[in-house]
């Protein structure tokens, strides 16, 4: 049971990551492997300044605020030099990791007896891994009327319009870079804040701890979408959250099922592979319509 | 206000600019284009059709030469910044819509087109009332499917909505590069009705690329035939009435 709530918790707080990648991989329609580089960076930013006496809330905005600068570097290399995209976030990845170590002073700061957003006498109050489920949903639910509020924007409607159909929306007089830029932007500070969360969580920061990260990300996506279907763009955003949610249930079966942790990644790597061939078998087999006939069969 | 609502003066463009493959597209081509015309655009494959359209829009700048529009000199304007003027109907149904986006909201795009972005609410819903009404008056059943993806559309729906989200906001040029082109016959007719119909009504000034020349005849008051990058043909008013398909087939000959 308590691995269970622990895998909620886990999921809940992990999926403000997947909405931050859904922005640039699904509406922008480009991966960026900046959030390799920018989730350790608002993991180290959050602890190093709760270990140089912030508060926990203002640490977390510096974590939200390090992913914001991040998705600028990357978005300016992408828009401005013309970099292309894979190789703008990797650069970036790539750089932040002495930044990192900078922030950080060594490779990994714990939070020990720090005050941390998890150690308010409410939270403290609640059975074990239940802290977690409630900061994951207070953030989520907020990101996630945050990010649809702003989708129905002038601004966010530019945003959708960009990365389906760049033609058209410069020729509607649509400054497209821009919004290149401000897409990475909200999409690095939420997976910087997601990083935050976590070192917090976790109690301590890790220079290695953004490997697999966009694996993650991506599977949260994908997960949310093959569960759930094509939908509208908010109810898409909470699927992102329960397709995170559901990665954590499939962790917790292969631990389950024998397997260490330490062959987390790639199982994480099968998932996602199996989960992004599925539209292939299932135009080449048909799976879904022998799934059917084997239910209807008596 | 200026008559002339366009003002190309001697403009050259090139590909491959300094290399040994260096090629003249348009070469010192002048062109005034007076408010209301509709200037049908003829010429070969390769002529320069497409890359006049271009130099206009502000996709591609000229090597040499000076543009324009309502008497503002636009030569280093980008896309975006000359939206506000200009709006095209591509020859591809899917490259003047958002697939993802409903037909509303693409509507909605195009009414703010050339105006900032703000951090605003879209206000789609007060929109609807006068996008069911704009809608209504048009072939193939779009105001029922308003909220439908455009990707879900047909070729000739697309193509339709393009060329309503391209006149709705009055713009000061339209450009249509051959937007019938990749229709049926029957729908592109359509098209072309309504695209006669809507510039009539709103007087707008358009240039309209075509292959087709009896279009080229019976649309528009002027008519121009480019080759290899010049003007070789500018005919307008009773002149233009007077041209034959004869007369103008000899200017393919080449």
């Amino acid at each position: 049971m308590t691995l269970i709530v622990s895998a909620i918790g886990q999921g809940l707080i992990w999926g403000l990551l997947g909405i931050g990648l859904f922005i640039t991989f699904r509406i922008l329609n480009f991966p960026d492997m900046t959030v390799e580089g920018t989730f350790p960076f608002g993991a180290a930013v959050c602890v190093s300044a709760i270990t140089h006496g912030l508060g926990p809330a203002e640490a977390t905005l510096l974590a939200f605020f390090a992913g914001l600068l991040t998705g600028l570097v990357t978005g300016l290399l992408y828009t401005k030099l013309h970099i292309p995209i894979l190789l703008s976030g990797i650069l970036v990845m790539t750089g932040i990791y002495s930044v990192n170590l900078r922030v950080l002073g060594k490779a990994t700061v714990g939070l020990l007896h720090k005050k941390t957003l998890f150690s308010c006498s409410f939270l403290t109050s609640l059975p074990e891994n239940f802290p977690s489920v409630f900061v994951g949903t207070a953030f989520s639910v907020i990101v996630i009327i945050l990010i649809a509020l702003f989708l129905n924007t002038e601004l966010g409607q530019s945003l959708i319009a960009t990365g389906d159909n760049e033609k058209m929306a410069l020729s509607q007089g649509i400054n497209t870079n821009d919004m290149k830029i401000l897409g990475l932007m909200i999409s690095n500070g939420l997976i910087g804040l997601c990083g935050g969360i976590i070192s917090q969580n976790n109690g301590y920061a890790d220079v290695n701890m953004g490997i697999g990260t966009i694996v993650i990300g991506l599977a949260a996506i994908i997960i949310g979408e093959v569960a759930f279907g094509n939908l509208s763009l908010t109810v898409r955003l909470i699927a992102v959250v329960i397709g995170s949610i559901l990665y954590r249930f499939v962790l917790l079966i292969v631990l389950k099922l024998g397997f260490g942790t330490n062959d987390f990644k790639l199982i994480s790597a099968l998932v996602l592979a199996i989960c992004l061939s599925l539209p292939l078998f299932e135009k080449k087999f048909k799976t879904s319509i022998i799934l059917k006939k084997g239910v209807e069969r008596p | 206000m200026s008559e002339n609502i366009l003002e190309m003066q001697n403009v050259t463009t090139c590909v491959n600019e300094g290399t040994s493959e260096e090629k003249e597209i348009l070469k010192n081509i002048s062109l005034n284009v007076k408010r209301g015309d509709f200037i049908t655009l003829l010429g070969t494959n390769g002529a320069g059709k497409s890359t006049l359209l271009n130099v206009i829009n502000g996709s591609l700048s000229p090597r040499s030469g000076s543009l324009k529009i309502a008497g503002n000199d636009v030569t280093k304007l980008s896309v975006v910044k000359r939206a506000r003027f200009i709006s095209q109907v591509f020859q591809d149904p899917k490259a003047g819509t958002a697939p993802r986006m409903t037909v509303a909201e693409n509507l909605l795009l195009a009414k703010r087109r050339g105006q900032k972005r703000r951090l605003k609410l879209r206000g789609l819903n007060n929109a609807l009332p006068e996008f069911s009404e704009l809608t209504k008056k048009l072939p193939n059943g779009l105001s029922e499917r308003l909220n439908t993806f455009t990707g879900d559309l047909s070729g000739g729906q697309r193509q339709t909505l393009s060329f309503l989200m391209a006149t709705m906001g009055n713009p000061e040029i339209l450009l249509l590069d051959e937007h019938t082109a990749a229709l049926d016959p029957k729908t592109s007719q359509q098209l072309m009705e309504l695209t006669q119909n809507t510039i009539e009504e709103k007087q707008l000034t358009c240039i309209m690329i075509t292959h087709h020349l009896k279009d080229a005849l019976k649309y528009g008051n002027r008519m121009i035939i480019l080759n290899d990058g010049k003007i070789v043909l500018d005919k307008s008013g009773k002149e233009k009435d007077n041209l034959t398909e004869d007369e103008i087939l000899k200017f393919f000959t080449n």
